[in-house]
C-alpha cells in the first residue's frame, strides 16, 4: 500500500472532511487498493450487462434509482418517483447535480442514456435485459422524465437500478450510439455524476480512479481507488495477506473460516439471491433404460426432495457459505420469508413414496452439474447423489467445465442437474424457472425442467403486471407454493453466500447483488456517513 | 541462403494454416460462447439475436472460411468479449509478457551458463557440488508450486516483494515498461525467479555436460600447453564451443517462456498475453484464442529460424540449405 502523508481535505464538507482526516491520517490512507476477480470489457456503461463492468461503471456513473446492501431501493440521481399512469413512471430528478466536468445534470442526459444502450454495437451480453419493456423515456421539464413500458411494470424501477446516466454533451458522436465503446474505453466522453472520475486503465492490470470534486453526495473517504484485477483466488488472497491490496472481492470459500480466524482481517459475507437448485425434466421422453420417465410422477420428485438433508449440504458441504432454503425467493427479495423454516429431510418417507410411485428399487438417473461455476457445485452434486443413493435412486454424475455442462444442458441431456439462478426481481425470477418454455420474451429463460403448468404461467403474466404490492406479494408467494411445494418442479438447495475480505481498519457491508463500490468502504470507526435521502 | 529463408517461411505458412484448423475447431466443440458470455437474464430470442450479430449461427466451414478470409487481409476477427479486434487485445499485452520472459531468460543465462561452466571445471568444489544438486531440484519442481512457496516467503511471511500486478510503470517508445521504476522492478522479481529458476537448473546442466566434453578436446589441450590463461580458456576457447547448443536452448527456452508462462502470469496477476489467453479460454472468446494461437506460432517458426541463421554467424563450418529443415 502507497503512503501519501499529505491529507487532501475535500472541498465541500468540511466538519465531514475534519472527522475523514483525522481517521484517515492513522492509517495513512486516501489511497484503496482493491483486489477485484475480474477485468470488465470495457468501460462503456452501455456494452456489457455482466457484473464486473456494472461494477466498475458504478464507481464513475450513477442510476436514477439505487439500493442498500440489503437491496432496499433508494433514491441517486432521481429523488422521487410515481405511476402516473399504469405504464407510465414518473421520475423526479435531483437538483444541483453536475457532472464531473462541471455541466449540470438534466432530464435531457436521461433520455440519451436510456436511449444509447439499445443502439450499443458488438455486446456479447447487451445491457437491454434491463430496459425490456422500455418503450420511450420523455423529459417533461429540466428535472422530471417521465418512461412509458409497453405493459405496466412495477419492476421498472428495480431495473433502472443498473442503468447508467451519461453526459448528453460529451457522449454524443457521429455514430449511432454517440461517442463509441473504443472512445469510451480510452476515457473520451466517459463523463458521469459518481463519486470517481477514471484516470487511467491499464489493461490487463488496474484501472486508476479520483475522486470527483463536483460529486453532490458526501465525498468518498478516497483520493484515488486502484481497481486491480487479480482473476485467481489464491492470488487475490496473498495480494490481501502481503498488503498489496487492502480489501478482496470473492475470497475462495475454502480460505473463509481461516480467514474468519485472522486478528489482521476482517470478512463480511452475506446471503445473496442467487439461489441454487436441482432441476428435474420430467418431460424427457426417454430415460435411461426406463419405460416411463419416472420424474413425469409428481410422488417420485417429491420423493427425491425428501431424501436431501439442505442442513447438512449448507452446513457441510457449503461451509456455511450458503444459506439452506426451501423456497425459490431469496429473503430480501419481494415476497421473501426471512428465517424460513426448512423442512428435515425424510429418508423413510421418501422410500416409501417412491415404492407408491412403483420404484420400490429406485432406478438410475444421470445429474449433471458444472463444475467451477457455483460454489462447490461438484461437492453439491457429490452430496446429494449420496442422499439420493440412500434413498434408492442411483445416481451417475456428470460434472464437466461449465461450457460443456450448459452445452448439455441446452440439449435436454440431463435428466436432472444442479444450477443457479441470481436475478432479483421475484416476478422475473419466477417467469424464468417456470413460465412454459420457449424462445418467445415471456417464457421461461430457465426452465430446463420444461416444467408445464398453465395455472402458473397465466398467475406469472398476471403478477408481472400488477401494480399493487400487496397483491402481487401475494400472488408471488402462490406461484411459489404451487410450483415448488405442490408441483417439485425444482429442488431448492441454497442461496450463494458472498463475501469481501479486508483489512482489519476497514469497514465494508458486502452487497447481496455482489456489486462492489469503493464510496462504501470507510475507514473503521468513521462515523456513519450514509448519503443523505 | 535467400531460398532457405523462403523455404522455411513457406513451410511456416503451411503450419500456420494447419493449426488454425486444428485451433478452430478445438475451440469449437468447446461450447457455446453465447450462453457462457450473456447475462444469465437473457432470453432465448436475446440470444439468438447476439449469436447472429457475432456470426455463431453459421456453421462451422461457413466460420471457419469468414477467418480464413479474413486473416488473408489480416483481419483476425473481433474478440466477442471486448468487441476490439482480436490482434490490437493480444499486442497490448504482448510488452508485458516479452519483460517478463526476456528478465527471466536474462537471470537463467547469468546464473546458469557461469554456475554450469564452473562445475565443469571445478567438479569437485562445494558450490559445484550444491549447484548440481540444486538444479535437480530446481529441475523437478513445477511452476505453479515454486510460484506459491516464493509468495508465501517472500510476500506474505517476509513482506519484503509484492506479489501480484506489475507496479508502477514508465513510458518508452509509448509503451508502459516497469523495468523503469523501482516499484516495477520489486513486481518483477517474483515471477521472473518462478520462471527463472527451472531455466537455471536446465542451462547449468547442459553448459556442464557440453564444457566436460570440449574440456578433453585436443584444442584445449593445446591451449593449456601454449600456457594460456585459465580465464581465457575458459571464457574464449571453450565458451565459443559451447555457443551453437547453448543459443540453440536459449533460445527455444525463450520462445517456450516467452508463449507459454500462462500459469505463472496467471499467479502473479501479472498482465501478459498469457493471461489473457487463460482468460479468453475460460469464457469461450474464441477469436482472441484462435489468434494467440496463430501469433504463437508465428514467433515460434520466426525463432527458429533466427537460431539457424545464428549457427552460421557462430560458428563458419555450418552452412545452411534449402533443403534443411
Amino acid at each position: 500500500m502507497k503512503c501519501f502523508v499529505r491529507v487532501v481535505v475535500p472541498r465541500q464538507n468540511l466538519m465531514v472532511a475534519a472527522v475523514l482526516a483525522a481517521l484517515a491520517a492513522p492509517l495513512c490512507a486516501q489511497t484503496l487498493t482493491v483486489g477485484m476477480k475480474g477485468e470488465p470489457m470495457s468501460l462503456d456503461p452501455g456494452f456489457r450487462a455482466i457484473t464486473i463492468d456494472m461494477e466498475v461503471s458504478q464507481h464513475i456513473f450513477e442510476p436514477l434509482v439505487t439500493s442498500g446492501p440489503d437491496m432496499k431501493l433508494a433514491p441517486a440521481l432521481a429523488t422521487e418517483w410515481k405511476l402516473v399512469e399504469p405504464t407510465v413512471w414518473e421520475f423526479k430528478l435531483r437538483s444541483g447535480v453536475k457532472f464531473s466536468d462541471g455541466t449540470p445534470f438534466t432530464a435531457d442526459d436521461v433520455v440519451f442514456s436510456l436511449d444509447r444502450l439499445l443502439k450499443v454495437p458488438n455486446s456479447p451480453s447487451p445491457m437491454a435485459v434491463f430496459a425490456r419493456g422500455i418503450k420511450q423515456a420523455k423529459a417533461v421539464d429540466p428535472l422530471v422524465v417521465r418512461i412509458e413500458t409497453e405493459t405496466p411494470s412495477p419492476s421498472l424501477p428495480r431495473s433502472l437500478e443498473r442503468l447508467m446516466i451519461m453526459s448528453k454533451k460529451r457522449a454524443s458522436g457521429p455514430a449511432p450510439e454517440g461517442k463509441t465503446t473504443a472512445q469510451l474505453n480510452a476515457g473520451d466522453g466517459l463523463i458521469g455524476t459518481g463519486p470517481f472520475v477514471f484516470a487511467s486503465w491499464n489493461r490487463g492490470a488496474e484501472i486508476v480512479l479520483e475522486r470527483n470534486p463536483q460529486y453532490w453526495g458526501p465525498p468518498p473517504a478516497w483520493q484515488k481507488v486502484v481497481l486491480r484485477f487479480i482473476t485467481n483466488p489464491a492470488a487475490r488472497l496473498s495480494a490481501l495477506l502481503s498488503g498489496g491490496v487492502d480489501i478482496i472481492e470473492d475470497p475462495a470459500p475454502d480460505d473463509l473460516p481461516r480467514l474468519m480466524k485472522d486478528v489482521q482481517l476482517k470478512v463480511s459475507s452475506v446471503p445473496t439471491t442467487r439461489l441454487i437448485y436441482i432441476g428435474l425434466d420430467g418431460a424427457a421422453p426417454d430415460f435411461q433404460g426406463l419405460a416411463a420417465n419416472p420424474l413425469k410422477d409428481v410422488r417420485v420428485r417429491r420423493a427425491l426432495s425428501m431424501a436431501i438433508d439442505r442442513k447438512v449440504l449448507g452446513e457441510r458441504i457449503m461451509d456455511d457459505v450458503g444459506l439452506p432454503t426451501a423456497g425459490v425467493i431469496a429473503p430480501m427479495m419481494e415476497g421473501g420469508t426471512p428465517e424460513a423454516k426448512l423442512p428435515p429431510a425424510d429418508l423413510a418417507g421418501a422410500k416409501k413414496l417412491l415404492q407408491e410411485a412403483g420404484y420400490p428399487n429406485g432406478f438410475t438417473m444421470t445429474l449433471g452439474a458444472p463444475n467451477g461455476r457455483y460454489i462447490n457445485d461438484s461437492k453439491v452434486a457429490q452430496a446429494v447423489a449420496s442422499m439420493w443413493g440412500r434413498a434408492g435412486v442411483k445416481v451417475s454424475l456428470d460434472t464437466p467445465a461449465t461450457a460443456i455442462f450448459f452445452k448439455n444442458l441446452v440439449a435436454y441431456d440431463y435428466p436432472s442437474h444442479i444450477a443457479g439462478w441470481g436475478d432479483t426481481v421475484s416476478t422475473d425470477r419466477m417467469r424464468a424457472l417456470f413460465a412454459a418454455r420457449g424462445d418467445k420474451p415471456g417464457d421461461g429463460a430457465t426452465n430446463y425442467e420444461r416444467y408445464n403448468n398453465a395455472e402458473v404461467t397465466a398467475m406469472i403474466n398476471r403478477a408481472a403486471s400488477t401494480l399493487d404490492e400487496k397483491e402481487r406479494i401475494a400472488l408471488v408467494r402462490k406461484i411459489e407454493k404451487t410450483a415448488v411445494e405442490d408441483d417439485v418442479a425444482v429442488i431448492p438447495l441454497h442461496f450463494e453466500k458472498t463475501a469481501m475480505a479486508m483489512r482489519k481498519d476497514l469497514d465494508y457491508t458486502t452487497r447481496a447483488d455482489q456489486i462492489y463500490m469503493s464510496q462504501y468502504v470507510k475507514p473503521a470507526g468513521a462515523v456513519a456517513n450514509e448519503r443523505s435521502k | 541462403m535467400p531460398a532457405f529463408v523462403l523455404s522455411r517461411l513457406a513451410q511456416a505458412a503451411i503450419v500456420l494454416l494447419a493449426v488454425s484448423a486444428l485451433v478452430f475447431v478445438g475451440v469449437f466443440v468447446i461450447g457455446n460462447p453465447v450462453d457462457v458470455m450473456i447475462n444469465p437474464m437473457a432470453t432465448q430470442a436475446e440470444k439468438l439475436a447476439v449469436a447472429q450479430s457475432l456470426g455463431l449461427d453459421q456453421p462451422m466451414w461457413m466460420q471457419y472460411g469468414r477467418f480464413l478470409e479474413g486473416a488473408l487481409h489480416a483481419d483476425f476477427g473481433r474478440s466477442f468479449l471486448a468487441g476490439q479486434p482480436a490482434m490490437q487485445l493480444i499486442f497490448e499485452r504482448v510488452p508485458a509478457t516479452l519483460e517478463l520472459a526476456v528478465t527471466a531468460i536474462l537471470i537463467a543465462t547469468l546464473v546458469g551458463v557461469p554456475l554450469g561452466l564452473y562445475a565443469a571445471v571445478r567438479p569437485d568444489a562445494w558450490i559445484s557440488r550444491a549447484g548440481m544438486g540444486l538444479s535437480i531440484v530446481g529441475l523437478s519442481l513445477p511452476s505453479f508450486w515454486i510460484a506459491i512457496v516464493l509468495i508465501m516467503v517472500l510476500a506474505v511471511w517476509a513482506g519484503a516483494l509484492p506479489s501480484s500486478g506489475r507496479g508502477e510503470t514508465r513510458e518508452l517508445f509509448g509503451i508502459p515498461w516497469s523495468f523503469l521504476t523501482i516499484d516495477g522492478l520489486k513486481h518483477i522479481v517474483l515471477p521472473a525467479l518462478t520462471l527463472a529458476l527451472p531455466k537455471i537448473a536446465l542451462l547449468a546442466r547442459l553448459t556442464r555436460a557440453a564444457a566436460t566434453e570440449v574440456a578433453t578436446s585436443e584444442y584445449m589441450q593445446f591451449a593449456r600447453a601454449k600456457g594460456l590463461r585459465r580465464s581465457r580458456i575458459v571464457g574464449v576457447h571453450m565458451l565459443r564451443n559451447l555457443m551453437v547448443p547453448l543459443i540453440t536452448v536459449i533460445g527455444m527456452e525463450f520462445g517456450r517462456l516467452a508463449a507459454f508462462s500462462v500459469i505463472t502470469e496467471s499467479i502473479f496477476a501479472w498482465p501478459g498475453a498469457g493471461k489473457l489467453l487463460i482468460d479468453s479460454i475460460l469464457q469461450l472468446d474464441r477469436p482472441v484464442v484462435v489468434a494467440y494461437v496463430m501469433v504463437v506460432v508465428a514467433f515460434l517458426v520466426l525463432l527458429n529460424l533466427l537460431l539457424d541463421l545464428t549457427y552460421g554467424v557462430l560458428d563458419p563450418r555450418i552452412r545452411l540449405q534449402a533443403r534443411a529443415a
